[in-house]
Order: C-alpha cells, then structure tokens, then sequence
C-alpha cells in the first residue's frame, strides 16, 4: 500500500486520480442524460427507465456506491491541487496575458465548485424531495415537469448544464494528457471529441428544462 | 522608437519590490529588446543611478539566459523565441510596456529580472542523466537508433532550461521542462536502465521544490523557444505512471544503472 501513498503524495498522481474519477463521473452523466432524454417520450416511456433503474437494487447501489466514491476523490484532489497550484507563485504578475489557456481551462475549479453546489441541490430536489414543494415520492414525471415549471428553478437547470459543459470541454481534452494517452494518429481528434460531447451533454441536460419550460409558460 | 517601461525593481531576495517608470527615446526597431535594455543602463550608469540588471549570455537565442515577461507574456509577444532575439519592431512606438522577472515560488528573484533557477539543476541532478563509463567516445553504430526516434529525442533535447515554460504556466509548474528531459533520455537506447527510477526521481524532486501541478493550459508550449510539445508531457506522465506501478525502488534509494529492481507482492 506504501507504492499507493507516494504515486498519491505526487502531482502526476492527484491528476491521475482527477483524470480517472472524471472518466467514472463523465460515463455516469452520459447515462444519467440518456435516462432524462426519455422525459420526451411521454409519462410512460420515462416511469419505465425509472423502473428499469429500481429493478436490480444491487446494481443502483453499487453505482451509488462508485459514484460516490468518485465525487469524493475527484473534490479531495481538485482541492489539494488547486492549493498547491496557487501556493506556486507568491507574487502574482501585473500584467497577464493569456496565449492558450483558453476559459475553459482557467475556471475549472470554478465550474468544478458550482457542479458540486448544483449536484447537492439536485438531490434535494429531485431525489430526496426536501426542497420540492409537490414533490411525490413514486412519480417522477410529476417531479420534472412540476419542479421545472418554476422558471428561476429551471432556468438554474440550464445555467447547470452549461457550466457542466463548459467543465466537460476543457476536463474530456485534458484527460488524454493526464492519462498519458497522446499520439499524433488521434491527437488532432481529440479537440473534436471534447468539444463534441460537451455540446452533446449541455444540449441533452438542458433540453430537459426547456422542453419543461416552454411548453408550460 | 519612444517607450514607455514599467520594469520591476527588486535589490535583493529579501526587498519587497516595485516597478519603476523609465522613458526610452531613440530606440531603433533593430534592436533587441536586451540592446534597447543595455542603452537604458547607459543612461542610468550616466546619471549616477542603479543599472536594471538582468540575466545574458550568449544572445543568441541559444543558452537560456534572458528570460523576463513582457506585458504578461513571458519572452515577449513573438512566440517561440528567447528575448535577446526579440527585436523592437515587434512594439509599436509608444508602446507601454511592463517587464517583470519569472514569477514562481521555486525561483527566489536574486535582482531585479534575474531569478534563481537552481530549483531546475536539482531536477537534473535527481535523475536527468545516464549513466555510462566515461572515457573514448565508442563507435557511433554500435547502438543504433531510427532516425524518428532520434528526431523526437531532439525535439525535447532542445529544451535549455530557460524557465519560461514556469514562467508563463497559470499553475507555476514546471511540467514541460520535466517532460523534456524525461522524454529525451527515456527515447534513446540509453537511457532505458534508469528510465524508471529517473521519471520517478525528477517527478519529486519537483514537487519538493514548490512547483506547481500540470493543468494542461497549455500556456508552457506558447511560450516555449524551442516550441517543444505538450505531447512530451504526456509522455513524462506515462513512464511516471509506468514507474509507479512497476517499479519499487523509492527514488530516494540508489538504484545504479542496472539497479532496476521490479515491484512482486510485497508482503
């Protein structure tokens, strides 16, 4: 266990605990969207992927558990990186420019921060009810759609998605670097990929809201 | 030309530091920015002032001296290149400009521009060498190398250790220069026996010198001379995770060359 604690004590290692975590979070938010985009199906379409998710208790648990596990990693080392990083310049510049470090990558704890804030409300919301004020425990259709009606509520939804994005979009590049995984046959995909999925999450998450929204202003 | 510098007056490590305006007429847009800097000490030396000082040698773009960050960017607006060959036609003419030394807690400022860059020698001396007998050169096709490889090995080789990648990081870290030397000894045949214990030994040391973490800004390779290549630094990431796993002998111990000892179950 010692080899652990030293690979963990490094900063290659803290960024290969964020990279790996970020890889587990990012696969359950693609699931988690997937799961949402079925609220355009229809009432019945979505209490089937709710039961579908309920069906093997074992399984939601164990994806709880990892997920959990997960987030915690992904808080702890973003937070020890971060200090370190901004103990490493005691005398900060009076001029900055910026030549690549695009908003993306410079605002990461800062997104990182809002998900982890937004995450915390969304399970109050959504899953436990304390902060919903109809919330019923067995309908989640009637949760959505009476939760969102709510503009402030859904549009906080949107704003989430966005800021998810945009944590996506420097996180899904970066994650190749950490990793070790960079060769010049796929480099030049991996802007694309970042890039796309970003989008693909921002739009899948935040359709949710507005679909909600629009048809109920 | 006419400029206006705001340059950051620093007497020793322990002084505070603040910048202090100079206005410099007739500078010619031949110039390199360390001449137009050489005719200001000129006038300062004249009036019975302090010269500002900063770090040269060879001034040509070569030796890794000259370092400082002009306007926010470090080695000045050209990209890819050192500031002795930085030339004032770059600026427009009454141009504004801040000039202030590397800022990092790793490199203590020992006067005015010039910064301590010790921090990147004890890097090299934890594990940026190989070791081979000395004496006559052996014959040069005894170990043979392809020529990508050897082409790669050059492109991290070219690093000289001029600090900018730190300078001009948002994390301060010193990834790219370590990626650097990781990567052009782990490329060639010789630098295999310790390629283990070296990407192990050079990651601590850095991060017992106060640098930062890599966060892939990106902003290293902007700023670099030699332009080498963030993909370097993902290479250093690899051998060191490759290390980690595979490898037991802690970086503090005294693996020779072939002391490669290979981590089994430990009990």
């Amino acid at each position: 266990m010692h080899w652990i604690a030293e690979f963990y004590r490094s900063t290659p290692g803290k960024k290969f605990v964020m990279a790996v975590t970020g890889v587990v979070l990012f696969a359950y938010v693609l699931l988690h969207m997937v799961g949402n985009l079925q609220i355009h199906l229809g009432p019945e379409e979505l209490r089937g992927y709710v039961r579908l998710r309920y069906a093997a208790p074992g399984l939601l648990w164990t994806v709880r558990f990892v997920l959990l596990v997960a987030a915690t990693l992904h808080v702890i080392a973003a937070v020890q990186l971060t200090v370190r990083n901004r103990g490493s310049r005691p005398v900060r510049y009076a001029v900055r420019r910026y030549r690549e470090a695009d908003y993306a990558s410079r605002t990461m704890i800062f997104t990182g921060v809002a998900i982890a804030a937004f995450g915390v409300y969304h399970l109050l919301h959504m899953t436990f009810g304390s902060v919903h004020p109809e919330f019923i425990r067995s309908d989640v259709y009637h949760n959505v759609t009476s939760g969102l009606h709510v503009p402030p509520v859904s549009l906080l939804y949107v704003a989430a998605s966005a800021v998810l994005g945009l944590h996506l979009y420097h996180g899904l590049w970066s994650v190749f670097q950490t990793l070790g995984l960079s060769s010049p046959i796929y480099d030049s995909w991996r802007r694309a990929f970042a890039t796309v999925f970003s989008l693909v999450v921002t739009l899948g998450f935040g359709s949710v809201p507005l679909a909600v929204l629009l048809r109920t202003l | 030309m006419r400029l206006t510098l705001y340059i950051w007056r620093q007497k020793s490590t322990t002084d505070k530091g603040r910048f202090v305006k100079y206005e410099v007429e007739n500078a010619s847009p031949e110039m390199s920015f360390l001449e137009m800097l050489d005719m200001l000490n000129r006038q300062l030396i004249e009036r019975g002032g302090e010269p500002v000082a900063f770090e040269h040698d060879c001034r040509e773009g070569i030796c890794g001296c000259c370092g400082m960050v002009i306007n926010g960017i470090a080695n000045g607006p050209a990209g890819g290149t050192t500031v002795c060959q930085l030339y004032m036609r770059h600026f427009k003419d009454g141009a504004v400009l801040y000039i202030e030394p590397w800022r990092s807690r790793a490199f203590p400022v020992i006067k005015d521009l010039v910064v301590d860059r010790s921090a990147l020698d004890r890097i090299m001396q934890a594990g940026g060498f190989i070791s081979v007998r000395t004496g006559s050169a052996p014959e040069a096709h005894t170990i043979l190398v392809s020529k990508e490889t050897a082409e790669l090995a050059m492109d991290a080789a070219e690093c000289t250790g001029c600090g900018a990648c730190v300078a001009a990081c948002p994390n301060g870290a010193a990834m790219l220069f370590v990626a650097a030397k990781i990567s052009h000894l782990g490329l060639l045949p010789q630098g295999q026996p310790e390629r283990d214990r070296r990407a192990q030994a050079m990651v601590r040391q850095m991060d017992r010198e106060g640098f930062g973490g890599c966060s892939n800004h990106r902003e290293c390779e902007a700023v670099c001379p030699k332009r080498i290549s963030i993909r370097f630094i993902a290479r250093a990431n690899r051998d060191f995770l490759r290390a980690s796993l595979f490898y037991s002998k802690s970086a503090s111990g005294k693996a020779g060359a072939t002391g490669k000892t290979k981590r089994c179950f430990e009990k």
